[in-house]
This record gives C-alpha cells, structure tokens and sequence, in this order.
C-alpha cells in the first residue's frame, strides 16, 4: 500500500515539488509549505519574542517549552493556509542544526514523526543555508554564484554562493556576531529586547558621526570580523558618561554604533566583491532587515554597478519558508535523512 | 483496540505497540546514546517486526512526565507528529503511574523515584486495590527525606523502583522504618510496555487529547522563571 502511494505520488508531482519545511532553532516555531523551492505557498510563524522580552533575552528552556505548545497549530496552519494536506508534500524539511538543542530537538523529532508516518522523505536543513536561501523567494533571477554578507543573532559571515548549498567561506566573525552586538548595546542603553530593529530605529534619529567608535581589522585576514571591541567601547563610553554625570546622547551613540558595525560589514563585502569578481551581493539573516544596512549597502553596491538582493523582512527573520528552499536543493541533489537524525547545536557550515 | 506506546521520559528509551490484552512488541534501550537518535529507528524496527501499519493504530501513548525535560519533549513531540500526520489522539501517561504499572498487584505501597537532582525525586504512592492502580498520592516533585517521612506516615511496606533508586537506596535504608523491597532488573525501570498497558486502561476510560493540545507535564517551572519569580517575591517584600 506504502509503494503504490508513493508511486501514485511520485507521478503526480513529477512537477511540482512541494516540501513541508519546520524551523525551531531559536524562539520562532515557524512552519512553512515551498513549491520547487522558489514558491512559499504558506509561511507561518508563531513568534516567542513577548515571552522572552520579561528576561532580556531567550531562555532556553522557555522557547523548548512554547515549541512544543505551538508546533502543531502551527504545522497545521501552514498547510491550510496553502490549501494543502500532507498527502499534497513530497518530502518534510526541518532545521537540524545550528540553534539552541533543546529548541531544535522539538522540530527535529516533529519533522521526522511526520515523514515517517507520512512515508516522505526527511531532509535535514543547515538554518545558515536557510538565510541564504530566503533570497531565491522572491528574487527569481538569483542563481549562484554570487556573494552573500550573512549577518544574524548568533552568525556573521562573507561567503561565495558557488551553487545550491556550496558555500566558500571567506570571512567570519572572531568573536561576537553583529547582532549579538546590537543586543548587547540596546541592553546598555535600556532598550527592549531584541535590541537590532530597537537601534535601527533610534538610530534613524541620531547623528552617525557625532561619537567615533573602532572598527577592528584583522591582521592577514581581510574579510574577518571583530565585533568585541566595538560593543566594549560602547559600553565604556556609557560608563564614562555616567560616572561624569552627563547624559547619554541615546540616538547618537545609536548612529554612531550602527554607523561603525555597517560600515565594517560593508568595506569587506566591497573588497570580496572586487577581488573575486562577483557582480551580485545579497543579504542575509535578522540583521539583513536593519534599514540603516540595507540603505548603506544599496548606496555602496550602486557606485559599484553591484546588483543588490535581500530578502524581506519576513523572509530575514527566522522562518520555514527558507528552510523549505534550501531543503528544496537539498532534495534535488538526493540529500536524504535517516530517522536516526539528531540536533547539532554547533553545526558548522561547511566551506568548498 | 491497539495502542502505539513511547517512553523516553528518563535514560531509557522504550516503544511498545499493544492489542487488546497483548503485547505485540516490545523494544527498549538503557544506554547512554541520545533518545533522538534511538527513539524513532526503535520504532521502526517494531513496526517492521510485527507488520504494523501504522493507520490501524487507535491511539498514540507517550509517558508526559516527569522526566528529564528534553527526554520528554522528544517523546511528546514524537507522539504529536504521529498524532497529526495519522491523525490519531494522543493518551498521555504519567511517567510515574507507567513506573507503578511495572509492579501490577502488588498491594502494599509502590513508591518509584527518579532522580530529580537537588535532593529530590520526581515520585508518587500507589498500590494496587481490586485489580487497579490506586492512587495514594499522585507525582511530584520532593524531598528524598520529606518522601521517606510520609511513607513512615503509612507504616506499609514499600517496593521501590526507578533510576532514583541507585541515588537515593542508602537514605532510604538508613530511614525508612517499614521494609523497603527494591523492584527487579526487567521491572525498575521506565518500560513503554506498561506505558501501553496503562494507556489502554485510560482509552477506556475516554482520557485521550488531540496531538495539537498535547504538552508534557515537567512539575517544575524552568530556572528563569523561578529565579523571576523570586526576584518579583524579594521586590515585593522590600516595598
């Protein structure tokens, strides 16, 4: 009975490849429905951000325990809102890796439940692929290669897109990502968490130049980043101000940090772009939303004669629909995942 | 009626598919390797062994806790997925009255005890009367030595069974004052058979959920909120 329907299935779709997709990393319980990977037909997101907002940042164990409320609902919606059943999907893809385990266990074991009942086929999804791959959602004449400027909570990287899944890394952070920076700074100067699009929004108030920060540069690693020393100075600057009474200058210090973080994240970008030969340049990941990013970088990928792409802003966020794109690839290049599949925290992003 | 059953509440991991009054299959696990890894190839292997097609099933059994937190979100998220894609309802079992279940007639006191670190046990009290698992006190999460008081309280013998036993055996034999029994290997330990057993008992009885409202019972916040919740309390007392 399972071989027949698989077959009746496998005909029937030989068009159109639809994939299930679920991401559970962080603290979105996020399910989405894909056709041939260029097409969200659904995209939904159960956001946690209200839970975590009382604590400063994302517990663990709190978005592992909302996971598990949410996941069905959430499953259930994307499918509905695609007009679609499980019987409609040729294959369940699901974020593995990288993220907080107890949060991708949740979608991890969902996922395999699923295809294993189902009889689909499981693909496991690299969450930094995910980005990436948000960019061919709405963007048809993006293919590979091209350059891709990955920056999110938990991720910084310069990577050439070589094709579908291929990635050579050319430079990441040293220390922290950019928008574990913009966290840390909002924190400083009491705005609520997550602090990124609080600063893109205060920023858009302040003055740029009003107070110079550092930006690091790693000796015999051109496109590295450093964001440590950027985030200290910030904070030494709030203490300093404090201790001599003065106010603190909240949108300028705003400006000024956005300024000194995109502005590194743009010179190595330019620098690839040029030394690689590489006409396209995209965006990726949480941070790829901040206006004040997309803004410098659309000015500096102009005077270059670069096309810019970047997703939006639902598509740079954590969601499925991405990680229904990359399982997409993935599928197609015969990447299948056994039930025995586990969540792996620290899942590197393999370079070529 | 046939009952697909998952326990992955502590170090072992157990799945079990029952008929009636038959245990079709059986297959459990205590080794250190990750319930991830294990849980679903497990099935497999048991669905495979006895032919089961999954469709036939009446319902989908988890052990909702107490447990190690993680352990109880892959069964319970395991169990959910099965739930919705065979759209099937969910029975959930307490992880301690499944433990009790092992020990069926025995009728002074069962106590299981898993390890709930912080000097605690994850446990409850029941014996068996007529033939039913009688609930004297139901899980919580306690004190090994506010546990062993009440079961003073009681004056019965006890059975002992869980993997709080190997923690907490030496506290209870310098103690507890009625005599302590300390179950045996093929029954101290979670088993997805008595998981199924139990579960066929509360399907009879209507106690099912949907796969969608399903969520494991953990007896204890997490540690932000309870550190939250006693800043708030400190707070509160100050002003």
């Amino acid at each position: 009975m399972k071989t027949i329907m698989g077959k009746v299935r496998q005909s029937m779709s030989s068009e159109n490849i639809r994939i299930l997709a679920i991401e559970t990393s962080c603290d979105e319980t996020a399910a989405a429905v894909v056709e041939n990977g260029r097409k969200a037909l659904s995209n939904v997101i159960a956001s946690q951000i209200e839970i975590h907002r009382l604590y400063g940042g994302v517990v663990p164990e709190l978005a592992s325990r909302n996971h598990m409320e949410k996941m069905n609902q959430v499953i259930t919606q994307a499918l509905k809102d695609a007009h679609m059943t499980l019987a409609d999907m040729d294959a369940v893809g699901v974020t593995y890796g990288p993220g907080l385990v107890g949060a991708l266990l949740v979608g991890v074991a969902e996922a395999k439940a699923i295809s294993y009942a189902c009889g689909l086929p499981l693909v496991g999804v690299h969450h930094i692929e995910g980005h990436v791959s948000a960019n061919y959602l709405e963007h048809p004449d993006l293919e590979p290669p091209f350059l891709c400027l990955i920056v999110s909570g938990g991720h910084t990287n310069l990577v050439i897109v070589e094709d579908y899944g291929r990635f050579r890394i050319l430079g990441s952070t040293r220390d922290d990502a950019a928008g574990e920076a913009f966290d840390k700074v909002a924190r400083a100067i009491g705005l609520r968490y997550p602090g990124g699009p609080e600063i893109d929004k205060l920023a858009r108030e302040g003055n740029s130049q009003a107070i110079s920060f550092p930006r690091a540069r790693i000796e015999d690693a051109p496109y590295d980043f450093s964001f440590s020393g950027v985030k200290s100075s910030v904070l030494n600057y709030i203490n300093q101000q404090k201790m001599q009474g003065l106010e603190i200058p909240r949108a300028d210090l705003a400006a000024s940090f956005q300024h000194s973080v995109v502005t590194a994240l743009i010179e190595r970008a330019m620098l690839a772009a040029e030394e690689f030969h590489i006409d396209r340049v995209a965006l990726a990941g949480g941070v790829a939303a901040n206006q004040g990013l997309r803004a410098a970088m659309g000015k500096a990928c102009e005077k270059r004669n670069l096309k810019l792409y970047y997703p939006s802003p639902i598509y740079c966020t954590d969601n499925a629909a991405m990680i229904g794109v990359a399982a997409y690839y993935e599928y197609k290049k015969g990447v299948r995942h056994g039930w025995d599949l586990n969540a792996v925290p620290n899942l590197k992003l393999e370079s070529v | 009626m046939k009952v697909l059953a998952l326990d992955s509440s502590g170090l072992v991991a157990s799945v079990a598919v029952a008929e009636d009054g038959e245990l079709l299959a059986e297959y459990s696990v205590n080794y250190k390797k990750t319930h991830s890894q294990t849980l679903l190839p497990m099935l497999d292997a048991a669905v495979q062994m006895i032919d089961l097609d999954l469709q036939t099933i009446d319902a989908i059994a988890v052990a909702s806790g107490p447990g190690s937190f993680t352990g109880l979100r892959i069964g319970s998220a395991t169990a959910k997925g099965l739930g919705l894609a065979l759209g099937k309802p969910l029975v959930a079992v307490p992880t301690t009255q499944a433990l009790a279940y092992n020990l069926y007639g025995f009728t002074d006191i069962i106590c299981p005890i898993m390890d709930a670190r912080r000097n605690q046990a994850y446990t409850g009290i029941y014996t068996f009367m007529d033939g039913r698992l009688q609930i004297l006190e139901d899980q919580m999460a306690l004190d090994i030595h506010q546990l062993i008081e009440k079961l003073n309280e009681r004056n019965r013998l006890v059975m002992f069974c869980g993997d709080g036993v190997s923690v907490y055996r030496e506290a209870i034999e310098k103690n507890l004052h009625p005599t302590a029994y300390f179950a045996p290997a093929h029954v101290n330990r979670q088993r997805a058979g008595a998981v199924a057993a139990l579960a066929m008992e509360y399907l009879k009885e209507g106690r099912t959920q949907t796969a969608s409202e399903h969520k494991p019972e953990y007896l204890r916040v997490s540690q932000a909120e309870r550190e939250r919740q006693a800043r708030l309390a400190e707070r509160a007392e100050q002003s």
